[in-house]
């Protein structure tokens, strides 16, 4: 059967991750749209919004651990490739506002009234159209990463240097946006956002719509990653990770592999970006801030590198930890306690929480089986330790 | 012009109060060297002196014209009075001027005089002799502010006389401004006796374009103005080259021409040199930066996001340095500089000792997860300073020996860049001495070449390490105390400058100071090469662009280490 040959690619983890996401999006849902708002169960609109920005971030740590977890490519750049599938979701945004903006124009968006221009940059042609704008939030992060891991990963540019330079191109695309004559709308970027396919941004039932969607992403992301490591391909991207030139003396083209889950993990990245531009309402360019994208790399390390789920929880996790922290009076706390994390993960917890359960719950496993086999009389079989 | 005008402001007073004895000597030695000569000056005196009381007369009788138009107490006939003034020639045309404008001129019409009045003191404007008794009829001279204005180009046009340079030299400067042709006769008055060089030059350069701007002159006078401006590229004298390149007369538009390809070349000249040493002191600041990092990263391999905090760590070093003396001793604030330079070292080298013994000596090998540590480190040591310095800019001072500037061949170099620029020359060449010559510099390199042999000879490697660390950051800290003077001292301080460090390091290949040295050089160099080009955000994005593709092609860097040792 292909479902039950399906269902076994994925490990009692993955499952209970499925069907809690699942669970959670459907109470969520039903909770927000069937309940009183008097009802302390009810989850007010605005936390379904917060919610989805969360799953955003989530969707963004599977994508990078896709990459990191799997391959070995630490890139300290994902926020840019995030960011640009979020700005081609806010130009598509910006061109529905149409006369409803302050300047009435039916063809510019107000900033580009605002700074006299004339017409439409060629760049923003084509834009009103949702079809082609989903387009673009896969192709433009898909293109920069196919070309800069194209001559990156050729090039044979590893580990630390790698990192460096993934943090250059976000610093550099920062910059650029920052620039009024890029035409993004400079250091305010786009927003004021009206409608998404004819339905208001700020309606109730569209941010309901636009957090399943999100959840569902999350879900696809997942199932997409985890069909692919657990392939043989994927097994092909450990060895890479674990010892790359001995792939590459094996026959295999290491680079082709590389550039491939770097382009597919962008292009995660930027749909998850296009969804969280809606939700949050702005799209700017801190958003290409280098610390940004080291703060996805720390939700990875702290659910667990080269787990899939584990990223996905620790993006839920820290988020969450930011909000709660960062609304009282424990503000000025917050980064003391996300730089005391990112030194606790490292040192004391490098598998993250759900890499650290899973050895838990292994040498469990194991134990019992050798407890079992000594009473068969067999010969335990050698467990090692995943390095 | 502009230039001119700012820069001799504090050389050029020392310059006339040197210079004003010295001309009265000159003028005295005169009658004291040359007694032979006395018959014929006494002649010559004398016939002066006829002329001189000649003039006069007329000029009383002009000031008389002009004390009626005053007492007539209207603006229309004040004004024609102004101008009367200014043409008159009158010794006591200046002060009159100036008593106006601060409205203590006063117009006695009983005695048909004026007078001026300085606190309770009166005197005759026209002798200067004192006035007593009854003057209570005596009204003050109404103002508006056209007269005002006519005033200030009236004593603009006198001060030619100002025995201070610098008063001349702006008078000179206004009159350029104004071109008004009837100042001619007098700047060719004033250059017949003008010694000033400054002084001169500025005269030249007024008379160059008001003749331009003359339609009256003649060609060869045109063109002998032209060949007074060629060499200058100022924006004024660019404006009336151009002007003059209109000109109907064919010779004249050639030398315009001329003239103004000349400028252009020398501009461009200008540009590159300037360039080249904006280039230079941005490279030194790049050096200073990353000159820590390339131990910490380039020997030890460690990948220290918490570098720029370091250097953020020295700069306020230095403004607490500064904030204890000025408590404690506030006439020795401007050496607090001084003092922070050794005082920054050892608190940014405590830290990045600590830093080594808690964390990164548990990652060795690891070096991504050594690289989100030290970004933990870094997020908590920046809000630690939010936290107690408040997130908004602290003021460090610039020592005066820091502020000012000098000119080279037209090029303003501010004494603070200069000084950096040296400073951080002298720390480089410290470093590695350092890394060369110290029985501590050894070690390092054993240890970083191979660990387990240098251990097998009796180093303790992970106090050397501990060591090499903390004199990584401390170096950051010492670029701290320089970065003060220039950038804003802000808890982001060390953000801005992460990325340009890991560039300029890797840039110039990791393990080899000299690499470092190159790389921050031409990379400041091209960058401010970049920026007239390609705007200053563009410029940055070029070069960062330029990077990543140059590490695609060689990963290792300018200076690549080869052998064993690349793989370890």
């Amino acid at each position: 059967m292909i479902t039950t040959a399906l269902l076994s690619r994925f490990d009692r983890g993955g499952q209970i991750f499925m069907a809690l996401l699942t669970g959670f999006t459907l109470l969520v849902v039903a909770s927000n749209t069937l309940l009183d708002p008097s009802n302390p169960f009810h989850v007010p609109t605005y936390v379904v919004a917060l919610l989805g920005k969360y799953l955003c971030y989530a969707v963004l740590a599977v994508a990078l651990d896709l990459a990191w977890g799997y391959c070995g490519i630490l890139s300290l750049g994902h926020g840019a490739f995030f960011a640009l599938g979020g700005y081609a979701m806010g130009m598509y945004l910006m061109r529905q506002i149409g006369t409803r903006g302050v300047y009435a124009n039916p063809i510019l968006p107000d900033f580009m009234v605002f700074l006299n221009w004339k017409e439409l940059p060629w760049f923003w042609h084509g834009f009103h159209s949702f079809p082609f704008a989903f387009f673009m939030m896969l192709f433009v992060p898909g293109v920069l990463a196919f070309v800069f891991g194209w001559f990156a990963f050729r090039s044979r540019v590893t580990g630390v240097y790698l990192s460096i330079i993934t943090q250059a191109l976000t610093y550099a695309l920062l910059l650029a946006f920052f620039r009024n004559d890029m035409g993004f709308g400079g250091n305010n970027g786009l927003t004021d956002f009206k409608d998404i396919l004819g339905y208001s941004v700020q309606a109730d039932g569209t941010r309901i719509v636009l957090f399943v969607l999100t959840s569902l992403l999350l879900l696809a992301t997942y199932v997409v990653c985890r069909l692919l490591v657990t392939s043989t391909f994927g097994k092909i991207l450990i060895s890479i990770r674990d010892a790359e030139s001995r792939t590459r003396f094996l026959g295999y083209k290491v680079e082709n592999y590389k550039i491939f889950v770097f382009t597919l993990s962008a292009c995660m990245a930027g749909l998850a970006g296009a969804l969280y531009v809606p939700q949050v309402g702005i799209i700017n360019p801190s958003e290409f801030s280098p610390a940004n994208s080291i703060e996805a790399v720390i939700w990875v390390a702290v659910g667990g590198r080269g787990t899939l789920t584990g990223a996905a929880l620790g993006a839920l996790v820290v988020n969450f930890l930011k909000t709660t922290f960062t609304t009282g009076f424990l503000a000025p706390y917050w980064l003391f306690a996300l730089g005391a994390l990112f030194i606790f993960v490292t040192l004391a917890l490098p598998k993250g929480i759900v890499g650290t359960l899973q050895d838990w719950h292994e040498r469990r496993t194991s134990e019992r089986k050798a407890r079992m086999s000594d009473d068969a009389f067999e010969t335990p079989a050698p467990t090692e330790a995943k390095a | 012009m502009k230039h001119d005008v700012a820069a001799p402001d504090s050389t050029d007073r020392r310059g006339a109060s040197s210079e004003r004895p010295s001309m009265t000597t000159r003028f005295l030695s005169l009658h004291v060297v040359h007694p032979a000569l006395r018959a014929t000056m006494a002649f010559v005196l004398g016939l002066l002196m006829s002329t001189l009381a000649a003039v006069t007369t007329a000029r009383s009788a002009t000031l008389d014209d002009v004390v009626k138009l005053l007492a007539a107490d209207s603006f229309s006939d004040t004004d024609a009075a102004i101008s009367a003034l200014t043409t008159s020639g009158h010794p006591a045309a200046v002060p009159i001027l100036e008593a106006m404008s601060d409205r203590r001129l006063l117009v006695d019409r009983k005695a048909n005089k004026l007078v001026i009045s300085t606190g309770a003191a009166r005197t005759d404007a026209a002798t200067g002799a004192p006035v007593t008794g009854a003057a209570d009829d005596a009204t003050v001279v109404r103002l508006n502010n056209r007269l005002r204005g006519r005033i200030e180009a009236a004593l603009a046009s006198l001060s030619f006389a100002n025995p201070d340079p610098a008063k001349r030299l702006a008078a000179v400067e206004q009159i350029a401004k104004a071109r008004n042709i009837a100042a001619l006769p007098r700047i060719e008055e004033a250059l017949k006796s003008e010694k000033n060089t400054d002084v001169r030059e500025a005269l030249t350069i007024a008379r160059a374009t008001l003749v331009l701007s003359d339609d009256k002159a003649t060609s060869t006078d045109k063109i002998s103005a032209i060949a007074d401006l060629v060499g200058r590229y100022d924006p004024d004298t660019m404006t009336t080259l151009r002007t003059a390149s209109q000109s109907a007369a064919p010779d004249v538009k050639q030398a315009a021409m001329t003239a103004i390809a000349s400028a252009e070349r020398r501009q461009q000249f200008a540009n590159v040199v300037q360039n080249f040493w904006y280039g230079l002191s941005l490279g030194s600041l790049l050096l200073l930066a990353s000159a820590g990092l390339a131990i910490t990263f380039g020997v030890m391999g460690v990948i220290n996001m918490a570098h720029g905090e370091m250097v953020m760590i020295g700069a306020y070093t230095t403004y607490v340095v500064q904030e204890t003396l000025r408590s404690v001793a506030p006439g020795a604030v401007d050496s607090a500089l001084l003092i922070s330079i050794p005082l920054a070292f050892l608190v940014a080298g405590a830290i990045g000792v600590a830093i080594e013994r808690g964390i990164i000596r548990f990652l060795y090998g690891r070096p991504l997860e050594t690289l989100l540590a030290t970004w933990g480190v870094s997020l908590i040591l920046q809000q630690a300073i939010r936290v107690w310095f408040g997130a908004s800019n602290v003021q460090v001072q610039t020592p005066s020996y820091m502020s000012g500037s000098f000119d080279l061949f037209g090029l303003s170099i501010t004494y603070g860049r200069l000084w950096i620029l040296v400073f951080t020359l002298l720390a480089f060449l410290a470093l590695l001495a350092v890394m060369k010559l110290t029985p501590l510099g050894l070690q390092m390199r054993a240890v970083t070449q191979n660990r387990r042999m240098a251990a097998a000879m009796g180093i303790r490697t992970s106090t050397v390490d501990a060591l090499t660390f903390g004199l990584g950051c401390g170096v950051a800290g010492v670029a701290g105390v320089a970065l003060s003077q220039i950038d804003n001292v802000a808890p982001n301080l060390g953000q801005s400058y992460i990325v340009d460090c890991f560039m300029v390091v890797v840039f110039g290949g990791v393990g080899n100071l000299w690499g470092t040295f190159v790389s921050a050089f031409s990379l400041g160099i091209a960058n401010k090469f970049l920026e007239p080009v390609a705007g200053a955000v563009l410029g940055k994005i070029a070069i960062l662009v330029l990077l990543i593709i140059f590490i695609q092609k060689r990963p290792r860097g300018l200076f690549a280490l080869k052998g064993r040792a690349v793989e370890a």
